[in-house]
């Protein structure tokens, strides 16, 4: 079936996109994804996460760059990738009149080998609403139905525009379930999200779109590593900060004192905080509010928002997404 | 949704039939003739206005001093009748279609699917054609029946101008939805061209009747070959060279809105 053998099922590279003339959304972002893979695209908003998933939905040219998904052009030769590909946009777009068999009746019969109705609904979870006013629908609903709809045709590429925004928690478990049972399938899946937990659950790779840039991307562990972890505690009493041992032969970054309180920042957790542990073993005082946290996801994620750190981390980009 | 169900085959790919452009404007003319028949305010208008209001013009025809124009009570209300309903039953109820299915991004939500945009735009306008067509038949019935049309002298004109007209009216329809923000603008969108094709296309009375110049110029909106062909095709005085400038005329129109529709058309709510 799969007339492709390309292992990469999306490439883009140095892809452009200006609105307006003078607008520039996405500024050469260059990734891939392999057959199989779940890649996340994570970013503030506005950081052009959209604006690039619709040029690989074949939504619009490209201002400049390629964009390729099963080996084609998504814009120009759509008629040849669209059978094979299911989207779900950020915002439904369904009559609020029909109801959701009527709607998934209407979808499928515009789609190539669709599942029946009922498989659907039921892979959702809508099926005792099949009968109900898509305006009655919850907003959490609307987007299970808008994912019954991207997956109706037994897609090999899913697009899915922040899926469990509007979802509550248990909503947001079923849908991971579903994706990741869906990539074990062997379907590929390209997700974006301003959920970090989602990303670091899902994503098999992940990039992180700023102003329009990949300003780190690799797998979760890659882009958490090239982070600092944190250690705080509080100094003890009679203590000062120049009584530790010197804070850069353990390792440390930088560090931050707000009050007695002291913030460490390190690229060796292990050795920073044994050290520090010895020390105080030593000197025989507890280190009060002790906090030892390995870097996060959510860290990278708001260093990159905040614009700090944005280059150091953006050289990594080429080799781990090419 | 629980966990037991997904086992039904989660793999990939296109086994199964593929879609082709009929079947796909069939799934859209469907949902879009379930839609209409809930939205009972446009379905009203759609099907009634054209149904009753060619009967009320009767009375007015007949005061008409139509001597020395050729034309008769029936030759002035059945094209009157045919217009009003491709004004109303397809070009206004058209107008709110595709402004409305705009607006709810459900436009470019289909556009992520395997539907081409001509199919999107066609499909929409399916239900509205036929329920045109539909009704422009009864009219001509109704017409010759309780007006005493007698039958068409040049039948293949009177054909030519309906088949025109149903082709004209959807795309001036969607070049017009772009003129409106909202659903309930679009029926404000829509109404320069309808007073202008009910004033000046022979709808409510004939061109004969108004200054030459005035006529001439009115010859040119979309609306009047139409009417011009349809009038002609049951008086059988139509000429050759008429009837061809009507049909320039309204192959011009078509040409001009398809044009602008695949240039111009909106897909996405303006932000």
């Amino acid at each position: 079936m799969n007339t492709n053998e390309h292992d990469d099922v999306i490439e883009v590279t140095d892809l452009r996109r200006v609105y307006g003339g003078d607008f520039e959304a996405v500024r050469g972002v260059t990734f891939s994804v392999g057959r199989g893979e779940l890649f996340a695209l994570l970013g503030t908003n506005g950081a052009g996460k959209t604006s690039t998933v619709e040029l690989l939905e074949g939504h619009a040219p490209p201002a400049g760059g390629r964009v390729r998904v099963l080996g084609r052009d998504p814009y120009a030769e759509r008629a040849a990738v669209r059978p094979r590909i299911g989207v779900m946009l950020q915002e439904g777009g369904f009559p609020s009149e029909l109801t959701v068999a009527e709607t998934i009746r209407m979808w499928a019969g515009c789609t190539s080998g669709a599942r029946p109705t009922a498989e659907a609904l039921d892979l959702v979870g809508l099926a005792r609403r099949s009968e109900v006013r898509v305006k009655q629908l919850s907003g959490g609903e609307k987007r299970r139905l808008d994912l019954a709809l991207a997956l109706l045709g037994r897609p090999e590429v899913l697009f899915l525009d922040e899926p469990t925004t509007g979802l509550d928690a248990e909503g947001r478990r079923s849908t991971w379930e579903l994706v990741r049972e869906l990539r074990d399938g062997g379907t590929t899946v390209l997700l974006t999200t301003h959920y970090l937990e989602e990303a670091e659950e899902l994503a098999d790779r992940l990039a992180i779109l700023h102003e329009g840039h990949i300003a780190a991307s690799g797998t979760p562990a890659e882009v958490t590593a090239s982070q600092p972890s944190r250690i705080s505690f509080e100094l003890p009493d009679g203590y000062f900060l120049g009584d530790l041992p010197p804070l850069a032969e353990l390792g440390v970054m930088d560090h931050e004192t707000t009050g007695r309180v002291i913030k460490l920042r390190t690229g060796e957790l292990q050795r920073t905080a044994t050290a520090l542990l010895l020390w105080a073993e030593r000197a025989r005082v507890e280190l009060r509010g002790l906090d030892v946290r390995s870097a996060s996801l959510e860290e990278a994620f708001l260093r990159i928002a905040r614009g700090a750190a944005a280059h150091g981390v953006g050289a990594r980009e080429r080799e781990t997404a090419a | 949704m629980s966990g037991t169900t997904v086992t039904t085959g989660l793999g990939t790919g296109t086994s199964g039939s593929t879609t082709t452009t009929a079947g796909r404007m069939a799934a859209l003319a469907r949902a879009e003739l379930t839609l209409l028949g809930r939205t009972k305010a446009t379905l009203a208008a759609a099907v009634f206005v054209p149904l009753t209001l060619p009967f009320s013009l009767r009375s007015t025809v007949d005061q008409m001093d139509l001597k020395g124009t050729g034309l008769s009570v029936g030759s002035v209300v059945l094209p009157s009748a045919v217009g009003l309903s491709l004004l109303f039953a397809v070009y206004s109820t058209l107008v709110s279609v595709y402004a409305a299915r705009r607006e709810e991004l459900v436009l470019k939500r289909l556009r992520t699917g395997e539907l081409r945009d001509a199919e999107i735009l066609a499909g929409a306008a399916l239900p509205s054609v036929v329920i045109g067509l539909v009704q422009c038949l009864v009219l001509t019935v109704a017409c010759a029946a309780l007006l005493d049309v007698g039958a068409p002298q040049a039948p293949h004109f009177a054909v030519l101008g309906l088949l025109l007209g149903l082709a004209m009216w959807p795309p001036l329809a969607a070049v017009t939805a772009n003129f409106s923000k909202s659903v309930e603008g679009a029926q404000v969108a829509a109404m320069p061209l309808m007073l202008l094709s009910l004033l000046g296309s022979g709808t409510f009375f004939p061109l004969e009747v108004m200054p030459d110049g005035l006529a001439s110029a009115c010859e040119l909106l979309p609306l009047t070959p139409v009417i011009t062909l349809i009038r002609g095709g049951w008086t059988g005085d139509l000429g050759a060279h008429d009837a061809f400038g009507a049909l320039a005329t309204a192959v011009a129109w078509i040409v001009v809105a398809v044009f602008a529709v695949r240039r111009w058309f909106r897909w996405e709510p303006r932000r």
